[in-house]
């Protein structure tokens, strides 16, 4: 371990490191293996449990291997027409929300981006102040419902259209264009929405597909609009199927929609339904995470 | 990818100089929408979103100060002035969800705030490329969870025949009911924050840190400064930019405490530590009805946590010269 630890490239080094530094070296080894370990424990113990026999995990023999190696609840659980139904309108609701919510954040960012527009400053305003303002919960809750959008899919997908840190992320980047091929066009006489259609968004496919990601996994991973905007089973996103299962299992955080069958569901179809639900997170993650991290860095650029 | 520059703002909330950059050519609102209505056109969807969804239940906070009907005006029936907000003031419950909200607040913030900035330091020592980024992919993992994800492996680790039990038996200890206890609520919570966030916090903080000239540690080497001296003297003031920043935006967010996993984690045995100001309202306004009562806390909020953001960037720009805006 301590001969991998070495200075970083941007420190140069000394003649020798110090005795100091190399015992902090072989701290820092075991820190970082232990954020490692202590990262990826409790994904370790869920698969496992989800393998595991219903008495092996009543019986609290469960940590890092499946005890009772078996895959009925994997069975169980995937032959339930309800998770399925859930798992669909996740995939609906994700998919219709981040096409929207790319199309708007895209054109207001490009906006937002012309720095010789007038009343720009009012228009980034607008945007800005909302990150640190916002009606509350009551107020959309009753905006939500009288706009009678309660148990349509708007209800998930017209309240979060634009994520403002998304949006300043995306016009830092239309910012850091550069802007001779936009005027190009315009002399061409290419008006502005063929300029931005043709020119500017093909140049603009990593922060595209950066948006991409930052939407879809937000709205994949989003419960409470489906918690507290449908009614009906079959209308609940699976994060919600997945709350009713765990809330139903715990004597009920809240008393309004744990069912009663909740209550007898043994805690490895939890284990099964938290894997199924994180699993596409899980299986794109390792080819996602780098457009993640360069959309962060994007956003801390001031624009 | 784009570096950080010194100041390091995660927004742009720069607009007086943005216009007044464009005082030279001064153009009267006709003549900029003839030239640019088509760039307008593209704005007027997205308006619409804030004016809707953001705005508008600003203004709908009105029913705060009015009685509200479910299914009546969306902005009330009449005035009632301050009454909700007396109610709540003399409301003993609320007084005890606000003082929980204060204390998981400021344990999230103690632990949330500056374990990143450890952690990124930590990173920043290692020198194999492979290791370093095989440490961050793992410690980024957990940020892209649902919280309802987050939860059910907080439910299952710490039920009766979950593995931190089974290592209390093993301890010869007694096994805890641990979502049942109010006294583990605070900790559990805290904990399942930092698993989350720790990692994903660091992002910033690396990218502050390769931004740091080299020759800042040459010069420091030259003086004499050991290790520990060129990280106190050298780089702990290179990322103070990215620490006041997100210092100041913490802040801002301290009363919002993750009340959807709050809401997912607690329950009525947990109350008296784990109850707070958002989800008390969202049991008083949506599960009971009592809108108008609710969204006058939520107002109240609302309205601290705007303080808190302007206030800590006032204090920040006085005293280290980073702000937001």
């Amino acid at each position: 371990m301590v001969s991998v630890l070495e200075a970083p490239a941007t420190r140069p080094q000394g003649l020798r490191p110090s005795r100091g530094y190399r015992v902090f070296q072989v701290f820092n080894g075991v820190a970082l293996t232990l954020v490692v370990v202590l990262t990826l424990f409790p994904f370790g113990n869920i698969l496992a449990r989800s393998f595991s026999g219903e008495h092996e995990i009543r019986s609290g023999q469960v940590s890092l291997l499946p005890r009772g190696f078996n895959l009925t609840t994997y069975r169980i659980v995937m032959s339930d027409a309800m998770f399925w139904t859930n798992y669909r309108n996740t995939v609906v609701y994700t998919v219709v929300a981040t096409a929207l919510a790319l199309a708007l954040t895209t054109c207001y960012a490009y906006v937002l981006s012309k720095r010789q527009l007038k009343g720009r400053g009012l228009l980034v305003a607008i945007a800005v102040f909302t990150m640190f303002f916002n009606g509350g919960l009551i107020p959309n809750y009753v905006l939500v419902s009288s706009l009678g959008l309660r148990n349509t899919l708007w209800a998930i997908v017209l309240p979060n259209a634009i994520n403002v840190f998304n949006l300043l992320v995306m016009k830092a980047f239309f910012e850091s264009m550069p802007t001779e091929l936009e005027e190009s066009a315009a002399v061409d006489g290419t008006g502005t929405y063929g300029t931005l259609w043709r020119i500017v968004l093909p140049l603009s496919k990593a922060v595209l597909a950066t948006m991409l990601l930052f939407y879809a996994v937000a709205f994949w991973n989003s419960w409470f609009p489906g918690f507290l905007y449908m009614d009906r089973q079959e209308l609940f996103p699976v994060t919600v199927y997945l709350r009713n299962l765990i809330a139903g299992a715990t004597g009920g955080a809240d008393q309004t929609a744990a069912s009663d069958t909740a209550l007898q569901i043994g805690a490895n179809i939890q284990a099964v339904t938290i894997v199924l639900t994180m699993l596409p997170i899980l299986l794109v993650y390792p080819f996602i995470q780098r457009f993640f991290v360069s959309g962060v860095m994007l956003g801390a650029v001031k624009g | 990818m784009a570096l950080l520059s010194s100041a390091a703002p995660v927004a742009d909330a720069d607009p007086p100089a943005a216009t007044r950059d464009d005082r030279p050519r001064r153009r009267t609102w006709r003549a900029a929408l003839r030239r640019d209505w088509q760039l307008y056109s593209l704005a007027v969807l997205p308006l619409l979103f804030f004016l809707v969804f953001r705005y508008l239940p600003m203004l709908g906070n009105v029913i705060a100060f009015r009685r509200y009907v479910p299914g009546g005006d969306l902005f009330g029936e009449t005035w009632v002035g301050l009454r909700y907000f007396k109610m709540f003031l003399n409301d003993p419950t609320f007084w005890q969800v606000f003082t929980n909200t204060l204390v998981i607040g400021a344990l999230t913030l103690l632990f949330c705030f500056p374990l990143p900035i450890v952690l990124a330091l930590l990173l920043n020592e290692v020198r194999t490329r492979f290791l370093k980024r095989f440490v961050q992919t793992i410690a980024y993992l957990p940020h892209f969870l649902s919280v309802v994800v987050v939860s059910g492996l907080v439910l299952q680790m710490l039920s009766v025949d979950g593995v931190v039990n089974q290592g209390l038996r093993a301890a010869g200890q007694d096994a805890v009911a641990f979502m049942q206890e109010p006294g583990w609520f605070r900790t559990i919570y805290v904990s399942s924050e930092v698993w989350q966030t720790v990692g994903w916090g660091t992002i910033l903080y690396l990218a502050a840190l390769t931004t740091i000239d080299a020759e800042l540690y040459q010069q420091a080497q030259v003086d004499g400064a050991n290790r520990w001296r060129q990280t106190w003297h050298v780089t702990l003031p290179g990322i103070r930019p990215t620490m006041v920043t997100l210092l100041i935006l913490n802040v801002g967010t301290f009363l919002a405490v993750g009340f959807e996993k709050i809401l997912l984690l607690y329950n009525p045995l947990t109350f008296p530590t784990a109850d707070v100001v958002s989800t008390y309202l969202y049991r008083v306004g949506v599960v009971s009805g009592s809108f108008s009562y609710a969204a006058a806390i939520g107002l109240f909020e609302s309205v601290i946590g705007l303080t808190l953001v302007l206030s800590a960037n006032y204090l920040s720009r006085r005293t280290v010269g980073t702000s937001l805006w």
